[in-house]
């Protein structure tokens, strides 16, 4: 018995033991759960949200592009996917044949989708085909029944609905290339899918056209699955961006152009509003997200029509007679000559042992100065630029715009040449040679020049001598930051109105006199008179042998050998506001080819801004608060006796041979 | 044997008035917050685990009662039989799982799986009770007394060891242990296993399966792999201590809907319950499993009989393991070696094991009064 008392007082006091030591384990568990729950529950609390909620980037939707009057000319269109989740199908074969009975899907995109599948969580989406047509997509909502983990969604591509038309202005947008991520810290650029500019005012533009992603908080279970949206931030669409171009316009000047490989840009010589630049043939930037065959892109990148260049800031071109326009300025500016001098063209003209032509056989006489620009004699021009000189015959043209890009707001411009003794020695390694100073005068040799360039020109020209400088956003964008474009004082080049009343009154003579080389090509409303100059630049050498034996025709030449056709104008002469250069390649002659186009592209605008008056006519700088306003009209009106003894025949006066100067 | 009292020859009527029916209580609580804690784990649906839980705790309370009416005298009689039927089983399913596909660790009954591991951590008490029942405190003091218990004891621990169960073996080593300490074995003996103990682990490290070592490292430093071998010690740690002192709620946790907590609904529910109810939700749960081993320690030291002490205080040790290793384990302090929340975890192999124990503890209880001699169930009237 004392034996049992023994082992019950043993068993009592180690089962005390026992306990004691299991209430010290638990309340180490209570401790820990103190430790856990209490001193590091907010860290816990942040681990939690970190684990069930994911950041997502809303990607926003782009800004639109419109032109001035607010038509849209790029937009973002619906795009219509066709969605597979792997877990609603029962066998990915059975739907996908099924699904091919009403959209095509092709052998690779099988292999594509069968792929995806295995790749990803069975929740997660795989598209089986973009793009969808309304049709294909209303055929498998009807068949969703049979057609189970099949769904449609709706994403956002980009579409111009212009087709060709502006295609050269626009560019296109397209998927982020490596080198971008590393230049943007933008966390939209790594969204899968998204796009950005890649050429154009879509590239330009594009952190203005982008907006800023907006974020969606999600919850999301352990293997990712969203559960529900906990908060939304929608961030902030890109900006619908104007455009200073008149599609109406533009519309006009494409459809004029026809099939000619050409360029046309009007712009307003106050505000360098560019109203049309247009570039034919053009191409349909819709196929390029569409997704081009390579016979498509073998066609485009082969047509000897470039259909992929914008000619008008791209295309470079010998400016031909149009340059003339500056070498006038430079000797009326050196003071090398009056504008009454006159000299005396017999139809050629030497310097050392070589003969210098001039475009018409026979000469033209004795001429001054607006008989030299209104018959765009060559001689003339010889002879002013042999007592000028170039050197300052290309500083003027640099001053008015030209050898230098003019900072359009569009990527892929070029600069144009304007050669002088320096930039021969440097480029070609040769002195100037006497005989240069004369072809480069008259715009051929070296000098080259873009469309935009010898709009540019034209405009400072014709508004009095003011650095205008051109653009296409209505607005000024820096960044992604866009405010009401200012209407900016352009710099004064130091020209004296009077040398560019003169220069102006022979523009108004080439148009509208009889004898003038476009004066068939003149506007007889009074109201919309214009002004201008022709010029057909040579794209081949003429042979001597050629010339005994008569000059051919460009007509009778290959497409490639014709001349180029040039035509700058402005109007209305009464108070100058457009600016317009027309380019045909190998169009012919200038006065011929170019100056009707021209003619009739300055009419529609004048028709649509000026006469219809109204609200959306562009902006006009206050010209007339400048203290030399008055010199901008035509002040010396010269009369018709003024070209002395400079006298046409009729017949020829109407009809301008196109073949100007050679 | 002068105080034969007549307690044997209680009717079914004296021995249901004699069940201790506030610890069925207990009990029947305890496992109330097990239902709505599955009820939670199914995103608030009491199926699929709620509904079969309470199937299985309604079969194992009719067990439990009835192990308690059957005298405490039959459970001392069968207790090597069982002991050895249980041994065979573990070893039949051992080498079936060496010889099938597989590690199968139980025996498909149909309403039941039946894992010989989990009846081990029973039998062995009562077979060990049985031992140590007869033995003075000098049999105890005696070396060679010893070793037929501690070859019941590492015979099954093998077994359970080679499957490889990790969590068993500790519970039935440590049961064993306190077996062993309550029957009176020297402190110093102790010490010295103690010591044996911790010059083994260099040689145990060795002979450990790659993914028991795994189970240390990760245990040691969970941050380390957080997707990994980790994650499931951080999550539970994460789920646990963003529920804070009050939690989220019930049905709210997020970490435990969103399946970010692994085996929410087995070995770690208890971080669950902790996430959707705070701490004091879990202090509460560990103040009513307190409860439960006061009750054990009552009932087991006011028994006549050192069997039955024994059994009481055995069993309401392996009871105490449970909730001492479960709970420390997705709290992050003992390695993760797959214990189930008594009377919470989902599973019905454990939830019937705990109430046959119980049982064992109630009929302890019941037949407190009868007196067993040294030579034990051979020794009745």
């Amino acid at each position: 018995m004392s034996r049992d008392n023994d082992r019950a007082k043993i068993i009592g006091r180690r089962a005390l033991l026992l306990g004691g030591g299991k209430l010290a384990l638990l309340s180490a568990l209570a401790g820990r759960m103190y430790y856990l729950q209490v001193l590091e529950a907010d860290k816990y609390a942040t681990l939690a949200d970190e684990n069930r909620i994911n950041l997502r980037l809303l990607p926003p939707p782009r800004g639109r592009i419109l032109d001035r009057n607010g038509v849209p000319m790029a937009v973002n269109r619906q795009n219509y996917r066709a969605l597979l989740v792997s877990e609603q199908i029962d066998d990915l074969d059975d739907t996908l044949d099924s699904l091919s009975n009403i959209i095509p899907i092709a052998d690779h995109d099988r292999a594509r989708i069968a792929r995806e599948i295995k790749r990803h969580r069975s929740f997660v989406p795989v598209t089986v085909r973009e793009n969808l047509s309304w049709e294909d997509v209303a055929r498998i909502e009807i068949n969703t029944p049979d057609l189970p983990g099949v769904m449609i969604d709706v994403g956002q591509s980009r579409s111009y609905p212009l087709e060709g038309l502006g295609a050269h202005l626009l560019g296109y947008v397209s998927a982020v290339s490596e080198a971008d991520l590393q230049s943007s810290s933008d966390p939209l650029l790594e969204l899968p899918g998204f796009r950005i500019g890649k050429a154009g005012i879509e590239k330009v533009y594009d952190l203005a056209l982008r907006g800023k992603g907006g974020t969606s908080q999600v919850e999301v279970n352990a293997v990712g699955r969203t559960i529900r949206e906990l908060k939304r931030d929608e961030g902030e669409p890109g900006v619908d961006l104007s455009l200073t171009i008149d599609l109406d316009l533009q519309q006009f000047a494409a459809q004029r152009l026809g099939s000619e490989s050409a360029a046309v840009v009007v712009v307003d010589i106050h505000t360098g509003d560019v109203l049309v630049m247009a570039s034919t043939p053009s191409f349909d930037p819709n196929a390029f997200n569409r997704g081009l065959s390579s016979d498509e892109w073998r066609d485009l990148i082969t047509n000897p029509r470039s259909p992929l260049t914008n000619k008008a800031i791209a295309g470079q071109y010998p400016p031909g007679s149009t340059f003339k326009l500056m070498t006038a300025l430079a000797a009326l500016e050196s003071g090398t000559i009056t504008a009454d001098q006159r000299v005396l063209c017999p139809g050629q003209m030497s310097l050392g042992n070589i003969t210098f032509h001039c475009w018409k056989k026979g000469g033209h006489g004795s001429l001054d100065l607006i008989g030299g620009i209104k018959n765009s004699c060559d001689v003339y021009f010889y002879e002013i630029a042999r007592r000028t000189g170039f050197e300052r015959i290309a500083e003027m043209a640099r001053r008015f715009g030209l050898g230098a890009p003019m900072g359009l707001d569009l990527p892929g411009e070029r600069a144009g040449a304007i050669p002088n003794r320096s930039w021969k020695r440097a480029t070609l390694g040769q002195p100037w040679l006497p005989g240069e100073t004369l072809i480069n005068a008259i715009g051929q040799g070296y000098v080259l020049a873009t469309p935009l360039q010898l709009a540019v020109m034209c405009a400072r020209v014709a508004n009095g001598g003011f650095a205008v400088q051109p653009h296409l956003a209505r607005d000024q964008i820096e960044g992604s930051h866009v405010m009401p474009r200012t209407a900016g004082d352009w710099p004064d080049l130091g020209v004296s109105r009077q040398s560019l009343a003169l220069v102006r009154r022979g523009m108004f003579a080439v148009v509208n006199e009889p004898g003038g080389t476009a004066f068939g090509a003149r506007i007889k409303d009074d109201a919309m008179t214009m002004s201008g100059k022709s010029g057909s630049a040579q794209v081949r050498r003429i042979s001597m042998r050629e010339r005994d034996t008569g000059v051919k025709k460009n007509e009778d030449l290959p497409w490639k050998e014709r001349d180029h056709a040039l035509f700058v104008a402005y109007a209305p002469e009464s108070e100058p506001r457009y600016a317009c250069c027309v380019t045909v390649e190998h169009g012919g002659g200038g006065s011929g080819v170019a100056a009707p186009i021209c003619r009739d592209i300055l009419m529609e605008v004048q028709k649509r801004f000026l006469q219809r008056g109204g609200g959306d006519a562009p902006q006009v700088r206050p010209v007339s608060t400048r203290p030399d306003a008055a010199s901008r009209q035509p002040a010396v009106h010269h009369d018709d006796d003024g070209h002395g003894d400079h006298v046409h025949p009729d017949p020829i006066l109407d009809d301008p041979e196109d073949g100007e100067d050679r | 044997m002068y105080f034969r009292f007549s307690r044997s020859e209680m009717t079914l009527r004296e021995k249901l008035w004699h069940v201790s029916w506030s610890f069925v209580l207990l009990i029947t609580v305890i496992c109330s917050i097990g239902f709505l804690t599955l009820y939670s784990a199914a995103n608030g649906s009491i199926d699929p685990w709620a509904s079969r839980q309470m199937v299985r705790f309604l079969v194992g309370m009719v067990v439990m009662l009835a192990v308690a009416m059957v005298d405490i005298r039959v459970w001392m009689r069968w207790a090597y039989i069982l002991y050895g039927v249980a041994l065979l089983l573990l070893m039949a399913v051992e080498i079936r799982g060496s010889v099938g596909m597989g590690a199968q660790r139980w025996i498909d009954l149909g309403f039941i799986q039946l894992q010989p591991s989990e009846i081990m951590k029973i039998i062995l008490v009562l077979a060990l009770a049985r031992y140590f029942h007869g033995a003075s405190y000098q049999d105890v003091g005696r070396p060679l007394f010893l070793v037929p218990p501690l070859i019941m004891v590492f015979l099954p621990v093998g077994l359970v060891l080679k499957q490889p169960d990790l969590g068993t073996a500790m519970m039935l080593t440590l049961a064993s242990g306190a077996m062993f300490f309550l029957a009176g074995v020297r402190l110093w003996k102790f010490g010295l296993i103690i010591a044996a103990g911790l010059g083994a682990i260099p040689v145990a490290w060795r002979f450990m399966r790659e993914y028991q070592r795994q189970r240390i490292i990760t245990f040691l430093n969970p941050e380390n792999d957080p997707l990994g071998a980790g994650y499931h010690i951080l999550q539970s740690k994460i789920a646990l201590g963003s529920g804070g002192m009050f939690g989220k709620g019930f049905l709210l946790g997020t970490q435990s809907h969103l399946n970010f907590l692994p085996e929410k609904q087995t070995d770690f529910i208890f971080t669950m319950l902790a996430e959707e109810w705070g701490m004091v939700g879990g202090l509460v749960l560990v103040a009513l499993y307190t409860l439960i081993l006061v009750y054990g320690y009552a009932m087991s030291l006011r028994a006549r009989s050192q069997f039955a002490r024994l059994v009481g205080l055995g069993l309401t040790t392996t009871f105490f393991l449970y909730v001492f290793i479960n709970i420390a384990m997705v709290m992050g302090l003992v390695p993760v070696v797959g214990v189930p929340l008594p009377l919470i975890s989902y599973g019905g192999t454990a939830m019937l094991t705990l109430l046959f124990g119980f049982g064992l503890i109630m009929s302890v209880h019941i037949h407190r009064d009868i007196h067993i001699g040294r030579r034990g169930a051979s020794d009745e009237i």
